[in-house]
């Protein structure tokens, strides 16, 4: 008798491969740049193909020569660490009392918020950031691009910083008020350290989002001695108009160590996960 | 050590529902009391606003004749564990059972003093280091007594302290906590909704409906005479026996049934009075022959209970539970005859609700 399951077997087998073959192949098309950027930096004549035929750090040290190179990476950890910092003092409040106190229109106010955000940082509200970083007088200021910042992605970060409250047993506060503990030792000593991972997360999300960021501090900031990296990449031209490759290699490089880092830092201290309440 | 008067405290929450209304209960010194009630019926929220976790809208509290009803939580010196036992993740169980310590500032010696009584109390020692998270459920809800018991408290409020436990687990707990409860000497009020638990725990216990009290006393008490149809129904691990009838010449009717009424009955319940015979179908037991005061009926379901059998029998239309001896079990189809012990039948108006 014909096995019935057999024929689908064997189809399934080479169905497999070929999806194997083909998702070898996507993913290296996309492991392609991220190779590049690996490899690049160290090669001492670097193209744009993907080599590493004289591994020396001279394109390093020809980026030294750019005297705004380092003090842009600088820059842009002076940014990230700033919006992380105002999205968690900020963020973490109210995520907390939009997580505990019950009013109307509660839900629909936070899905406005996230719905509204994306507008804030958007380009299409070039124009007004601009105008009103202008009457606030903070153009040309590390405080107007941080501020503008964490404008833009404090809707998102209260959203998800409200989820993680939310998991967060209320009978953990009730007990402590029980036992006689003030609201702030409560916030201290019980809230703050249960959704800490929580504030790591949103702490490097924040700083990732700041560190990618062009627009804003393109357009807010004038002194060059104060352009993030993101900008800073830019001015690696020629008088001709080509990119400098080995400048761009090298600071590339550079440009993504930190937010690698960061992410393996948070993965390995916290995993990326949460508490909750402990189940009996 | 303390005694605990509650006077018509009420509490009205924001969206109108009326938790608790206009309710008086006495506690005394010294006793464990069980709080019983099905889901919403406001026994946790007595408890919440015992503790101070909900404040009255209206009535007051005294713990040891001292007004609390305005007082904060974390100053009427009562302790509570929750269902889930709210133990702290992050910390382990010696912070967790220190931690309500060093919030009222009890020097450090005097804290390990005290967690260690508390773990020793418990049986607990060897868990100080873990983190709640690597203890089972059941040492969870030690290491959450422990961290009252650490405290000294005048009063301890359990709210649903054994549900999230495994049967098995629950029933050891059980024992354990009233055995505590003894050597301690504290008063303690437990909220459940499972009535074995309130009838196995208590020195005297409630049953609420509604926001309101509707029996207090001793779980003999409960068991032996329920104060109205709603206790009567909620009480007992096989639903009492609660049969609609007539006063009809100085008996109880239930179509061709008749049963004579006790004097206490009939000098009060005139002809023509609805009634409601309650009986616990434990004391409803078979005879020989049909007769007055004996119901007959054909076998619908028996339920082997073990040593027992509960007897589903249908006479005339009305439902009846009996039990008989493990052994002597009818089969279904059998006419049988059951007789209700007359010293243990319970008659109650129909109309109200409440024993006569």
């Amino acid at each position: 008798m014909k096995n019935p399951f057999r024929a689908d077997m064997e189809k399934s087998s080479s169905e497999r491969i070929t999806s194997a073959l083909f998702v070898v192949i996507v993913s290296l098309f996309f492991l392609l740049p991220i190779a590049w950027l690996f490899l690049a930096p160290f090669d001492g004549q670097p193209t744009y193909r993907l080599k590493l035929s004289d591994p020396s750090f001279n394109n390093f040290r020809e980026m030294s020569q750019n005297p705004y190179a380092y003090r842009s990476l600088l820059n842009s950890a002076i940014f990230s660490a700033g919006t992380g910092l105002v999205i968690i003092l900020i963020g973490a409040p109210a995520a907390y009392v939009l997580s505990r106190v019950k009013f109307k229109g509660r839900d629909v106010f936070l899905y406005f918020l996230l719905l509204f955000s994306s507008v804030v940082s958007g380009s299409a509200a070039m124009v007004p950031l601009f105008l009103l970083a202008l009457r606030f007088n903070i153009l040309d200021t590390y405080h107007g691009v941080i501020f503008i910042l964490a404008g833009g992605l404090l809707p998102a970060a209260i959203f998800i910083l409200k989820d993680f409250t939310d998991s967060l047993p209320r009978s953990y506060e009730e007990s402590a008020k029980i036992f006689g503990a003030s609201s702030y030792r409560i916030l201290k000593d019980i809230v703050a350290p249960v959704i800490r991972p929580g504030l790591a997360v949103i702490f490097v999300w924040a700083f990732v989002q700041s560190w990618g960021n062009f627009l804003i501090p393109f357009i807010i900031i004038r002194d060059i001695n104060k352009q993030p990296a993101a900008v800073m990449m830019y001015s690696f031209y020629t008088e001709a108009g080509d990119a400098v490759i080995r400048t761009v290699a090298a600071f590339g490089f550079l440009y993504t160590i930190p937010v690698l880092l960061m992410y393996f830092y948070v993965n390995r201290k916290y995993g990326f996960r949460f508490y909750g309440g402990i189940k009996g | 050590m303390s005694t605990v008067n509650i006077k018509g405290i009420t509490k009205v929450f924001p969206n109108g529902v009326r938790a608790l209304d206009d309710l008086d209960l006495e506690i005394r010194d010294g006793e464990f009391f069980a709080l019983l009630g099905p889901s919403g019926c406001g026994k946790t929220t007595l408890l919440r606003t015992l503790g101070g976790l909900e404040s009255a809208t209206d009535g007051h509290i005294l713990i040891d004749n001292n007004d609390v009803t305005r007082t904060s939580a974390g100053a009427r010196n009562v302790a509570m564990v929750f269902q889930d036992y709210a133990l702290y993740p992050h910390m382990n169980v010696k912070e967790n059972i220190e931690y309500p310590l060093k919030i009222r500032k009890y020097p450090k010696d005097e804290r390990d003093r005290r967690v260690n009584m508390a773990a020793k109390a418990l049986s607990i020692e060897t868990l100080l280091d873990r983190k709640p998270g690597q203890i089972s459920g059941g040492q969870q809800q030690r290491v959450a007594v422990a961290r009252a018991m650490a405290t000294t408290p005048n009063l301890y409020l359990f709210d649903e302290p054994l549900s999230n436990l495994d049967a098995r687990l629950r029933l050891e707990a059980r024992s354990f906590l009233k055995q505590l409860q003894r050597e301690l000497g504290v008063t303690t009020i437990l909220v459940t909704h499972d009535q074995s638990e309130a009838l196995a725990l208590a020195d005297r216990m409630a049953v609420m409906e509604l926001g309101k009290i509707r029996q207090v006393g001793s779980p003999v008490e409960f068991f032996h005479r329920p104060a109205n149809i709603f206790v009567a129904s909620f009480i007992g691990s096989t639903p009492m026996n609660l049969i609609e009838g007539v006063v009809e010449d100085k008996s109880f009717k239930v179509g061709d049934f008749k049963f004579e009424l006790p004097p206490s009955v009939s000098k009060v319940a005139n002809a023509g009075v609805k009634l409601t015979l309650g009986v616990r179908p434990e004391y409803v037991t078979i005879v020989k022959s049909s007769g007055p005061g004996v119901f007959s009926g054909k076998v619908k379901i028996t339920e082997n209970l073990g040593t027992h059998y509960l007897v589903l029998f249908d006479a005339n239309e009305t439902v009846v539970r009996g039990t008989v001896p493990d052994g002597a079990e009818p089969n279904i189809g059998d006419v049988v005859h059951f007789k209700p012990d007359p010293e243990r039948m319970l008659f109650y108006d129909t109309n109200s609700g409440e024993l006569i």
